[in-house]
C-alpha cells in the first residue's frame, strides 16, 4: 500500500482528516488535546509518509496514553482512515500483527458505540451520574452527620421499595462515601504527630543568629489516606441490598484516589474504572457487560483466590483495608474461603467484612463459611442500614 | 533530527534486541525529544530499554528510582549541611563578613546534586531514566511535570538552572497505580510486552553467546510455554537467561532428557512458593516435551 493511498490521495486534506481522527478517539474516551492535533498534523507532514502499519504504531505512540487505549487503538485507526473493503485485501496478506480485520472487532467496542445512539436503557444496575442531584463535590463540605440527617437513616435498606426513597437512599450512600473521605483526611492531619527535623530551614534559621541553630525546625509528616480495596457481592441472596452499596462502593471509588472496586458471584470483576467512568451512559454499559450472571450463586473463596492471584500484588500493601460486603452465604468450601482469606491477610493491613443480615435481630452468624472466616476478620459489622455504612468510618481511620 | 534515525542498529550494536514497535517508540521519543513512558509486567524489559537507549547513544545513564515518600530533597537538590555547618564554625572568629559567608555556603561547592538536577546540568544528552513512578506519590509526579516540560529547576538561593542539553526521559511503571492524566499526556506511550519466540530467541543468543545452538530454541520454547501457564509471577528474560545460564552450567544436553534435573533448576525461573509447587515435575516433562 502506498502512503498516497493512505490519505485517500490529497494532502491538502490531511489537517481535515486528522482533526476527524482525533474527534473520532475523542468520542471513543481518548484524553486528545488540541496541541495533539497540531503535532500530529505536523508529524504527517513532513516527511515522505511511512507504511500503514508503521505510521499506525507512530500514531499510537502519539496518542495513546494507558494500556487500555493502548489495546484499543489499532481498530480505531483502522476503522477511520482504512476504507472496509481495502482492508479485507489487504488483512489476507499482511502479516503485521497491528493490522486486523475490523469485521473481527469484538463485541464491546461497538456496544460502546451502539450505546451511545440508544442512550439509557438496559437492566444495568443504576449508576448516577457524577454531580447529578445536589452538586456532589459541593456536597463533600456536608458532613457525615449533615449526611444521615436527611433520611431515615435506621431504615432497613431491605424495606425500602419506593422508588423515589430508593433513588434517594441510593444518593445517600454514595455522598455518605464522599464525606467519609473528607471527614478521615482532616483526622488525620490533626492527629499524625510523628515529627522530623527539617534540616533545611534550621540551617537557614541559623545564619540569622551567627550559625547556632538555637531553634530546630521540625517537619510534619504528611497525611496518607488508607488504600482501599472494596469487595461487593452481588449474588443472588444480596439482591435487596447490592444496589445500595455499589452506590457506596461508587462513592468509594470515586472519592479515594487509592481505591479499587470488585464485584464478586461466581466470579470477580473489576469495576473500578467502570464506576470512575464520567460518562454515565457508558458507565452503565460496561456494568452491565461486566455483571452477567448479577444475582446468581456466590463463590467467595474462588473469587477472592482471582484476587489474591492476579491484582493482589499489584494493588494491595500494607496500608490497605479490604472491605468485604457480603452476607456470608457461600456455594463453595469453607475451607477454601479460609485459605484465600488468609492469603488475603498477607497482603494487606486489616479487613472488614460488613454484612447485612448482622443488623437482623434473629441473625447469628453461624454459617459454616461465616465460621471459619472469623478468625481472618479484624472487624465484622453490620450493613442493613445508611447508619451502619457510616459506623465504619473509624475502622478506615485507624491505621 | 538524526539521533533517533538508525536506533535499531545502534541497539543492535549494544547487543539490545529491540521489537518494532518499541524501536519506533523511542526514534520518536527521541526525535519529538519527549518523555518515553513504559508500561508492562515486571521482567519484561522495560528499565533494560535505557540501559539499552544509553549504550547505544554512547552517554551516561541517570537513575532515578522511585518509591514511596520519595521528595524534592532527595530528587533534585540538597545542600550539604554537614559542610556548610563547618564552614560556619570555622569562621566564626574569623573576619568574613555574613554576606560573603552566606553567598560562599549557598554555593554549587556546597550542594549536593540529585538525579534529576544532574540530568539537566549535563552538557550532554544522557539519558534519565525514572523507574516505577508509580510507586512515587502524586505530589513527586507534579513536580515532575514541571521539570519533563520546561528542563529546569529554581533553585532559590542559586537562581535557575536549565538544561544544557535536554536528557532522554524514560520512566516506567508496573502499573501499581494510576498515572495522573497530566503526566500521561506529557509522554509518549509504550505498552512492552513479553518478547515474541524469535525476540527471545535473539535476546538469549546475544546475551547467552556460549549457549549451544540446539539448546537455545527448546529453552525459549519451555519459557513461553511456561508463560501460559497460570502462575502468580510469570517468568521475565532475566530469568530466562538465568536458566539458560544454568542448564549451560549443569552440562545439560537436551531439556527433555532429564525432568527431574531440570524440575530442580526451576527456581531459576519461579520466584514465589506456590509457583514452584504448581509446577511439578510432570508438568516439567509435558512442557519440555512439546514444540510452542
Amino acid at each position: 500500500m502506498t502512503p498516497a493511498a493512505f490519505v485517500t490521495g490529497c494532502d491538502a486534506q490531511i489537517p481535515d482528516r486528522v482533526v476527524g481522527f482525533l474527534h473520532h478517539l475523542r468520542k471513543s474516551g481518548f484524553m486528545v488535546g488540541t496541541e495533539d492535533c497540531a503535532r500530529i498534523a505536523e508529524h504527517l507532514s513532513r516527511r515522505p509518509l511511512p507504511p500503514v502499519s508503521r505510521m499506525c504504531h507512530e500514531l499510537k505512540v502519539l496518542l495513546t496514553g494507558n494500556r487500555e487505549e493502548w489495546r484499543r487503538f489499532d481498530k480505531l485507526f483502522e476503522a477511520y482512515w482504512l476504507p472496509a473493503g481495502h482492508v479485507r485485501t489487504r488483512a489476507a496478506r499482511t502479516s503485521s500483527p497491528h493490522v486486523r480485520n475490523p469485521l473481527r472487532q469484538d463485541n464491546v467496542w461497538q456496544d460502546h458505540l451502539s450505546n451511545r445512539r440508544d442512550g439509557l436503557g438496559g437492566d444495568a444496575p443504576r449508576v448516577e451520574a457524577e454531580g447529578a442531584g445536589p452538586d456532589a463535590s459541593g456536597e463533600a463540605a456536608g458532613r457525615l452527620v449533615a449526611t444521615l440527617r436527611s433520611v431515615n437513616r435506621k431504615t432497613d435498606l431491605k424495606h425500602v421499595v419506593d422508588p423515589d426513597e430508593i433513588r434517594e437512599a441510593e444518593a445517600v450512600a454514595l455522598r455518605l462515601a464522599k464525606a467519609m473521605r473528607y471527614r478521615l483526611s482532616r483526622r488525620h492531619r490533626t492527629s499524625a504527630r510523628r515529627l522530623r527535623i527539617d534540616l533545611r530551614r534550621t540551617i537557614r534559621h541559623a545564619l540569622a543568629r551567627g550559625g547556632e541553630p538555637i531553634e530546630l525546625l521540625r517537619r510534619e509528616r504528611q497525611d496518607r489516606p488508607v488504600h482501599i480495596v472494596v469487595f461487593l457481592d452481588v449474588s443472588g441472596s444480596m439482591e435487596h441490598y447490592s444496589r445500595f452499596l455499589l452506590q457506596f462502593v461508587k462513592g468509594l471509588a470515586c472519592s479515594w484516589l487509592h481505591s479499587e472496586a470488585f464485584i464478586f458471584h461466581t466470579r470477580l470483576i473489576r469495576v473500578t474504572d467502570a464506576l470512575r467512568d464520567r460518562n454515565p451512559a457508558r458507565a452503565m454499559t460496561r456494568l452491565a457487560l461486566m455483571a452477567e450472571g448479577f444475582g446468581g450463586g456466590t463463590r467467595i473463596g474462588e473469587s477472592l483466590a482471582t484476587f489474591n492471584r492476579h491484582y493482589a500484588r499489584r494493588i494491595a500493601n500494607s496500608r490497605t483495608v479490604a472491605i468485604i460486603l457480603s452476607d456470608g452465604y457461600d456455594t463453595g468450601t469453607p475451607e477454601m474461603l479460609a485459605t484465600e482469606l488468609e492469603g488475603l491477610k498477607k497482603h494487606i493491613r486489616r479487613l472488614v467484612w460488613l454484612n447485612p443480615l448482622l443488623g437482623w435481630q434473629s441473625y447469628a452468624p453461624v454459617t459454616a463459611a461465616i465460621q471459619s472466616a472469623r478468625p481472618h476478620i479484624d472487624h465484622f459489622a453490620p450493613a442493613n442500614t445508611l447508619e451502619s455504612l457510616a459506623a465504619i468510618e473509624p475502622e478506615l481511620a485507624r491505621i | 533530527m538524526t539521533a533517533g534515525a538508525d536506533i535499531e542498529r545502534k541497539l543492535a550494536s549494544v547487543g539490545y534486541v529491540a521489537d518494532k514497535g518499541l524501536a519506533t517508540a523511542l526514534r520518536l521519543a527521541l526525535s519529538l525529544q519527549r518523555p518515553l513512558l513504559l508500561e508492562g509486567d515486571a521482567g519484561v524489559g522495560k528499565t533494560e530499554t535505557a540501559k539499552a537507549l544509553a549504550g547505544a547513544l554512547d552517554t551516561r545513564l541517570i537513575r532515578l528510582q522511585c518509591y514511596e515518600g520519595l521528595d524534592a530533597t532527595s530528587t533534585i537538590y540538597e545542600w550539604n549541611y554537614q559542610k556548610q555547618l563547618l564552614a560556619i564554625r570555622a569562621r566564626e572568629h574569623g573576619e568574613v563578613s555574613a554576606d560573603v559567608l552566606e553567598r560562599r555556603i549557598f554555593s554549587e561547592e556546597y550542594l549536593l546534586r540529585r538525579p534529576l538536577l544532574e540530568a539537566i546540568s549535563l552538557d550532554r544528552s544522557p539519558v534519565l531514566l525514572i523507574d516505577e513512578i508509580d510507586r512515587a506519590d502524586e505530589e513527586f509526579e507534579a513536580y515532575l511535570l514541571e521539570v519533563l516540560s520546561d528542563f529546569q529547576v529554581t533553585i532559590p538561593e542559586l537562581g535557575t538552572v536549565s538544561s544544557k542539553a535536554r536528557p532522554h526521559v524514560i520512566l516506567t511503571s508496573n502499573g501499581t497505580r494510576e498515572l495522573s492524566d497530566a503526566l500521561r499526556r506529557r509522554c509518549l506511550y509504550s505498552y512492552v510486552e513479553f518478547p515474541d519466540h524469535a525476540r527471545e530467541l535473539a535476546i538469549l543468543k546475544a546475551r547467552v553467546p556460549n549457549l549451544e545452538e540446539s539448546l537455545a530454541g527448546p529453552i525459549v520454547d519451555f519459557v513461553q510455554q511456561l508463560r501460559r501457564e497460570d502462575l502468580e509471577k510469570k517468568p521475565g528474560i532475566a530469568e530466562t537467561l538465568d536458566w539458560a545460564a544454568a542448564i549451560c552450567g549443569l552440562g545439560i544436553r537436551d531439556i527433555r532428557d532429564d525432568p527431574e534435573k531440570i524440575a530442580a533448576t526451576m527456581i531459576c525461573l519461579l520466584k514465589t512458593e506456590p509457583d514452584l509447587k504448581a509446577v511439578t515435575k510432570e508438568t516439567v516433562a509435558r512442557l519440555a516435551g512439546q514444540p510452542a
